[in-house]
């Protein structure tokens, strides 16, 4: 991937890495010439964390060098992260760092969501999901263009994105009103996949008094009509009680209370800091989660459906299935190394294979389209 | 000039309404600008809008804040032209400036029919039929992005004709900024005396150039621009004029002396509290009660008051009286502040007559500390302290709260020409406020029954009150012959302005 990318001279040079060491000692503007140097380091330092960040215009190793304002960030990739801990006022199952099956869900509605809107709608097309190793998913989007789009595009792109706004205080976090755009439309459609299994069933919203107050807090007064009636939700046909509910109201005004409660427990919530500088560091793929040991590794979004978190190898059940003993625990494994091939041949021996292909995948793609770019550049250029 | 009357309008009238328009087009067409998208004919009117662009776009580039005020006035002027702009001439237009949009085909459009109406609000399903719309690069639509009223279709914006003018304004407003910072460090450089650019671009250059980089300068534009850019490198005539323009207030000085002498000091307390602007009024009280002011207020309270019309010798009487009375005792006096007050009426030293302080001046130099009264108190003052004297001035307090209201957007001037049609109980105060001198003889006048009032703007009462560049620059060289090398670079310009 960092090879792939190092088209123009200096590329791979001009990027920053950070490494988390021991005893939570952060070190920034790590640069190196090459990748093999890159490798060294990480044998030689052992980081709990590697992050990636952007392409600068010199070397960050040295931007101390540089007088104020000449260092600038380039280029960068477009990256997300959802959190778990984020739906933490919807989710009844877990909080905080804790998930289970039942909530994974809203990760899987994240990314479908998410994923369409960048193909569909921003026309993106190389980008690679990754599991944060404990809470969450991350999205790298490497498309050249993408890479270069400035800070307060990629902020536009995070306000395009969201819809859910309001922190501690908010009680109702979703507000639609007419004429709905086609990117919250076609959101619904993917949310109403998942919504009966995932909130009615799995998650119970309407299941007990508690769960179906938060509901109901969530509809305008004016649509709740007085008395019982509407308190006597029954599971399965709860939420369509409340749709009856709406569309009985004698105001004629359009209600998408329905659809706002959908959201409201399912659409995704990003963390806009982590899209919109050019200059922010995110965990790299592949590497270790220091809490839950688990690799951050790629997921095939065309097998969405199957991924289980809870399946993802640790870096202990990894050492163990190595038969080699010669890397210390949480140890960084860099696959991109061409070097070393007894290393590759190690890893697709063990279960992090499935893995490492996805992402190969990704970079074929990459590589495909580049060289497809350099073909048609080339010819218009007149170029042999 | 033409865009502080953009500036002053789009406070007062909700901007893009009719009465905005007829508005702004009545003020355009007074001062003789171009208000309508005009085909060849008037090109000396073109010319002239053209000229006058250029000189404010080096006048305002040296601070963030100039910066940001002039490209805020130009895009409003601009939306307001574009606006007017017949649908042809969109198009035309479109083809002048490079911004070589597509429009999108029947077919696609016929395809995305349902989705195009549901993302644009405001366009009716036969709107949507029969409007184009054009392929659009996101990072040129950031706009319309942010608050998702644009349709995306894999990496494009798909915006209505209609919405075409944010899309060109965002354009206009990145060139222009870039335009202003380039022009900023080539100001720099003049300033400096470096002019050749074309060979290697010195360290001292590279540190300012980060900057504006920072606002997507580049080094080949830098050099391209300075030899481009004759006027400039024609210096000296046109540098302190730069300097000052900004600054510069444009309309009477009021160091004229025709009206010296006639007021009496006994009249003076009064007087501060019917027609003084509060920034005097502030001031005079302070005299009163302490019996002394610092420098900062001395000088600029003690030019006001010869720009009302005291003579020196009534100043210092009325200044040393006053002081004696305070810890100042006669010789002292005599010794220390007397000179400092011949000096202001040009006998002493050089023997410059100094001019009194314009608002701008007031506002934006030489700010008050602690025990200081001048400046404005409107920027100047703190809000709770502001409203405790308005009170005490027997504002109503409707009224405050519009002043108030005033402060917090910033608009100074505004606030004090509300301050004036508070006090002198008028709907309406019919020129706008740039002089505390102005202030003070508006307010003689509409106090001697001389003017009409609540009517909107007729031409006798005002005409030498509102400055239009041409008159405004003729007669400050006429009456402040040798006050500073600025008005003596302003003749040379006369003829860009005067018109036959």
């Amino acid at each position: 991937w960092a090879v792939t990318r190092g088209m123009e001279k200096g590329y791979f040079a001009r990027r920053e890495f950070s490494f988390t060491l021991r005893d939570d000692i952060y070190v920034r503007y790590q640069s190196f010439e090459r990748p093999q140097d890159l490798e060294k380091e990480l044998q030689k330092a052992c980081p709990y964390k590697v992050d990636i960040g952007a392409v600068y215009s010199h070397r960050p190793s040295q931007h101390n060098t540089l007088r104020s304002g000449a260092f600038q960030a380039q280029e960068k990739e477009l990256v997300f992260d959802v959190d778990m801990t984020d739906y933490d006022d919807v989710r009844g199952c877990c909080s905080s760092a804790e998930i289970c099956s039942k909530c994974w869900t809203l990760m899987t509605i994240a990314i479908r969501i998410l994923d369409r809107a960048l193909v569909e709608d921003l026309g993106v097309q190389h980008r690679l999901w990754v599991y944060s190793g404990r809470r969450g998913v991350h999205c790298w989007v490497c498309d050249d263009t993408v890479r270069k789009w400035s800070s307060s595009l990629r902020s536009s792109i995070v306000d395009y994105l969201s819809l859910v706004k309001g922190g501690a205080d908010t009680v109702k976090k979703v507000h639609l009103s007419d004429p709905v755009h086609p990117f919250i439309s076609k959101s619904l459609r993917l949310v109403e996949e998942y919504f009966e299994q995932y909130a009615l069933l799995g998650q119970d919203i309407l299941g007990c008094r508690e769960s179906w107050d938060k509901v109901l807090a969530l509809v305008p007064e004016h649509i709740l009509l007085p008395g019982s009636s509407c308190l006597s939700l029954r599971l399965g046909e709860g939420l369509a009680a409340v749709g009856a509910c709406s569309s009985s109201s004698s105001k004629k005004l359009p209600s998408y209370t329905e659809q706002e409660i959908m959201l409201q427990f399912c659409f995704p919530r990003l963390d806009g800091n982590v899209s919109k500088g050019l200059n922010h560091l995110l965990k790299s793929p592949f590497s270790v989660h220091p809490k839950t040991g688990r690799i951050s590794v790629p997921i095939d979004i065309q097998r969405l459906e199957q991924f289980d978190p809870f399946a993802v190898p640790t870096i202990s059940s990894l050492c163990r299935e190595l038969d080699e003993a010669n890397d210390e625990d949480k140890d960084k494994e860099n696959e991109e190394d061409p070097e070393s091939r007894r290393r590759v041949r190690d890893y697709k021996r063990t279960s992090l294979a499935p893995y490492v292909r996805v992402f190969e995948c990704f970079v074929e793609d990459m590589e495909r389209a580049r060289r497809g770019e350099l073909l048609r550049r080339s010819d218009l250029q007149g170029d042999f | 000039m033409v865009l502080k009357i953009v500036e002053n309008l789009g406070v007062k009238y909700l901007k893009g309404t009719d009465e905005y328009k007829s508005k702004l087009e009545h003020e355009l067409r007074k001062l003789k600008f171009p208000y309508k998208a005009l085909a060849e004919d008037d090109y000396d009117a073109r010319r002239k809008d053209h000229i006058s662009h250029f000189i404010l776009r080096l006048a305002y580039c040296q601070s963030e804040d100039l910066r940001r005020w002039f490209i805020q006035q130009e895009m409003d002027l601009f939306r307001y032209r574009f606006n007017e702009l017949s649908d042809p001439l969109v198009q035309q237009f479109l083809e002048y400036v490079n911004l070589l949009y597509e429009p999108i085909s029947k077919d696609v459009k016929k395809r995305l029919k349902d989705e195009l109406f549901m993302s644009t609000p405001g366009l009716s399903a036969e709107k949507v039929e029969e409007q184009s719309f054009y392929k659009i690069p996101l990072q040129d639509a950031q706009d319309l992005i942010r608050v998702r009223r644009v349709l995306l279709n894999y990496g494009f914006a798909l915006v209505p004709h209609q919405d075409m003018v944010v899309i060109i304004l965002n354009n206009y407003r990145t060139k222009l900024s870039k335009a202003l910072a380039v022009a900023a460090v080539i100001g720099k450089l003049h300033r400096t005396g470096r002019r050749d650019v074309c060979g290697g671009v010195p360290t001292w250059l590279r540190k300012h150039w980060s900057k504006a980089q920072a606002h997507g300068g580049d080094l080949s534009v830098l050099s391209l621009t300075a030899r481009s850019l004759p006027a400039v490198q024609s210096d000296e005539r046109l540098q302190p004029l730069l300097n000052h323009l900004s600054h510069s207030y444009i309309g009477p000085d009021y160091s004229a002396q025709k009206n010296t002498g006639k007021i009496s000091l006994e009249q003076i307390d009064a007087l501060s509290v019917k027609s003084y602007p509060i920034c005097m009024r502030q001031l005079h009280k302070a005299l009163r009660e302490n019996h002394h002011l610092r420098h900062g207020g001395r000088m600029q309270y003690g030019l006001f008051l010869k720009g009302i019309g005291l003579t020196l010798e009534q100043a210092l009487e009325f200044w040393r009286s006053e002081f004696i009375r305070g810890k100042i005792d006669a010789d002292k006096f005599d010794k220390g502040y007397a000179y400092s007050i011949r000096h202001n009426y040009g006998k002493e030293g050089k023997r410059t007559d100094y001019t009194p302080f314009s608002c701008m001046k007031i506002i934006l130099s030489n700010p008050p500390s602690q025990g200081d009264y001048h400046g404005c108190p409107f920027r100047h003052s703190d809000p709770e302290l502001l409203k405790q004297k308005l009170q005490s001035y027997k504002i109503s307090s409707t009224g405050i709260s519009q002043i108030l209201e005033l402060v917090k957007g910033m608009h100074y001037q505004l606030a004090c020409q509300k301050y004036f049609e508070l006090t002198h109980d008028v709907d309406d105060i019919g020129f706008p406020l740039n002089h505390p001198n102005q202030y003070f003889v508006e307010s003689q006048k509409l106090l001697s029954g001389g003017r009409e009032l609540k009517k909107e703007m007729s031409h006798p009462g005002s005409s030498q009150l509102k400055p239009t560049s041409q008159e405004s620059i003729n007669s400050s060289s006429a009456t402040t012959t040798s006050n500073n090398e600025a008005d003596t670079e302003l003749e040379g310009l006369d003829e860009y302005f005067a018109e036959d």
